[in-house]
């Protein structure tokens, strides 16, 4: 039984990094109806940035903060760059450019930051909490996790500029006309999807280590957190993430064992696209034709 | 009609010079490009002329090598043996992924397979399998000689072989895409609704395509395998599927010649790429992809048949 509960906290400490990563996925797809397939490769180019401010010699929350910044700037350069062009483009155009700049921050981290597989620092006390259950660094990541996502719940909800990008969002020629700048909406999703992205990989890398390749497992639980959860529905993406987190350690833990984890997340995904792919609290679609 | 007969005989002969010419490592490389054509041809038709993105062929590729390889080297099966083989199973296979894949539209296919291509390394490392996949380490199978004592080596035999496979293949590829089911096909992909009211099955058209395209990218890794000779899990990871898409977009999605150029472009671009750093061969990729969406999305078959159009009507006029 306590091995079943500690399980089942760790699987929230996970599912936590799933939910961010799930919540950029999101926030990117409700805003361009695309999938950002680079999404973990640019959470992990943010965590190696992290690790360069440390080694600069700044304290752990400033070297946080500042990656939490440039990822800010990258992502809104990136969408003006090379989103905006294909915005309207076919799928196969938009998978195509979002699997290149897979390809390029991923070599391009290989290049600059070498392929050994680096430590990193977690800024929380390494013992065991509340009778071994929890880790420090699991509630503190918890912690981090569930604060950045209340603060990003808060600024949509009760902002200007959240109600202005949800709008962008919703029904950007609307907007438009009354006087919201989508373009820029768009834009400023894509730094915080980014930024969000920067967090996640900062509290995960602790725990899996660092290496170029660190976010592809963890990309593929939270797609199938934001589809389980409804891949238009950032509520949903949050506890969806959290559930594949949670089935993800026990399935590990008392089914397939943890060689077969990741298949786990294709099944995951397979049902929920064959069973309801609106997820659990996603809008149905129709279309007329 | 007879005319397209002698240039297709044409280039065959001329595809079989570099057995004379090229020797050893060269003509591994050659090999393999007919390797990788015949797999990015399985991508093209599913991608390129029926409109479902596939971001996991690689699973299929690796599914072929394997089926090969464990008939091979435990059952004792002729490697020329394994191929029709390879292709049921990975039909089959092929079959049952898209079944759900119907129901998901280009965006969530693409989502899906690309999950498959990132488990399916996970999955031939098992243990429930490693009595036939060989766990980590893979598999060692012989590679074939010549036969009927031709005065051939393992190399030129092998290329023969694959060239004539390939032949075969694209072929049959030619004359599907360009009789009924073709059609259909392109229609389906082009407005699936008027499609249907034209009389398309499009859930047993989209299935049935899905099925015949990972049975030619699995035969290509039979092929591949043969080739090789060594199979083993990690050759088979998520970059191999992404590698095929690479090529599939250079070549051009929907061009069944420009699958040839996708297969020339992944055997020697990394080479090439590798000599400047690891890392090169993705950033080349990434740019080479993202370059070709924006300047040119039809690839460079669609290239090369547009300025065959301007000269064909030059000609004609």
């Amino acid at each position: 039984m306590e091995g079943f509960i500690h399980q089942i906290i760790s699987g929230i400490a996970t599912g936590g990094i799933y939910a961010s990563v799930a919540l950029a996925l999101v926030m990117i797809y409700q805003a361009t109806h695309h999938v950002n397939f680079a999404q973990g490769e640019m959470a992990t180019f943010s965590t190696y940035i992290t690790l360069v401010l440390i080694q600069l010699g700044l304290p752990y929350w400033v070297a946080f903060i500042g990656a939490f910044s440039i990822s800010f700037v990258i992502g809104v350069l990136i969408e003006r760059v090379l989103m905006r062009p294909v915005a309207n483009a076919p799928v196969l155009t938009s998978v195509g450019v979002f699997i290149g700049l897979l390809l390029i921050v991923n070599s391009m981290t290989g290049w600059v930051f070498d392929y050994t597989i680096k430590q990193f620092p977690s800024p929380f006390p390494d013992k065991a909490l509340f009778g071994g259950f929890v880790s420090g660094h699991e509630l503190g990541s918890t912690g981090v996790t569930l604060s950045v996502l209340i603060l990003v719940y808060l600024f949509f909800r009760h902002t200007r500029l959240g109600l202005a990008m949800r709008a962008a969002a919703f029904n950007p020629v609307s907007s438009r006309l009354v006087g919201v700048r989508v373009g820029w909406m768009l834009a400023l999703g894509w730094g915080l999807a980014a930024a969000i992205g920067s967090v996640a990989g900062c509290m995960v890398a602790p725990v899996v280590f660092l290496d170029p390749n660190m976010m592809s497992g963890i990309l593929l639980y939270a797609f199938a957190g934001a589809l389980l959860g409804g891949i238009d529905s950032p509520l949903g993406a949050v506890l969806g993430g959290f559930m594949v987190g949670i089935i993800e350690n026990l399935g590990g833990a008392y089914i397939v064992g943890t060689e077969l984890k990741l298949t786990l997340a294709l099944v995951i995904i397979i049902t929920v696209l064959t069973l309801k792919p609106s997820g659990l609290m996603g809008r149905k679609v129709y279309s007329r034709v | 009609m007879r005319t397209s007969w002698l240039i297709a005989i044409f280039v065959l002969l001329a595809a079989a010079v570099p057995t004379l010419l090229f020797s050893g490592y060269h003509l591994f490389q050659m090999t393999m490009v007919v390797v990788y054509g015949v797999a990015i041809l399985g991508l093209a038709i599913l991608t390129g002329i029926n409109g479902q993105i596939s971001l996991g062929h690689g699973a299929f590729y690796a599914i072929g090598a394997y089926t090969t390889a464990i008939l091979m080297s435990s059952w004792d099966v002729p490697y020329w043996a394994t191929l029709p083989v390879s292709a049921v199973v990975c039909a089959t296979v092929g079959f049952l992924v898209g079944l759900p894949a119907l129901r998901l539209g280009g965006l969530y296919l693409a989502l899906t397979t690309f999950a498959l291509a990132v488990a399916i390394p996970q999955i031939l490392k098992h243990k429930l399998f490693e009595d036939w996949t060989g766990g980590v380490q893979g598999l060692v199978i012989d590679k074939p000689e010549a036969p009927f004592g031709l005065p051939l080596s393992a190399d030129q035999w092998l290329y023969l072989f694959t060239l004539a496979v390939g032949a075969f293949l694209y072929v049959l590829a030619i004359n599907l895409t360009h009789g009924r089911i073709g059609r259909a096909m392109r229609a389906v992909r082009d407005h699936p609704v008027a499609a249907e009211a034209m009389g398309v099955n499009l859930a047993m058209l989209k299935t049935r395509t899905f099925a015949v395209s990972a049975m030619y990218t699995g035969v290509a890794g039979s092929l591949g395998a043969i080739a090789v000779a060594f199979v083993a899990p990690d050759s088979f990871s998520v970059f191999l599927s992404i590698t095929f898409f690479v090529g599939l977009v250079a070549g051009g999605a929907a061009s069944i010649g420009g699958t040839i150029v996708g297969g020339v472009f992944i055997e020697f671009v990394p080479n090439l790429a590798d000599l400047v750093s690891k890392a090169a061969p993705g950033a080349v990729y990434g740019v080479i992809l993202i370059a070709m969406m924006f300047l040119m999305p039809q690839g460079a078959g669609g290239f090369i048949a547009m300025i065959w159009r301007r000269l064909a009507r030059q000609s004609g006029s």
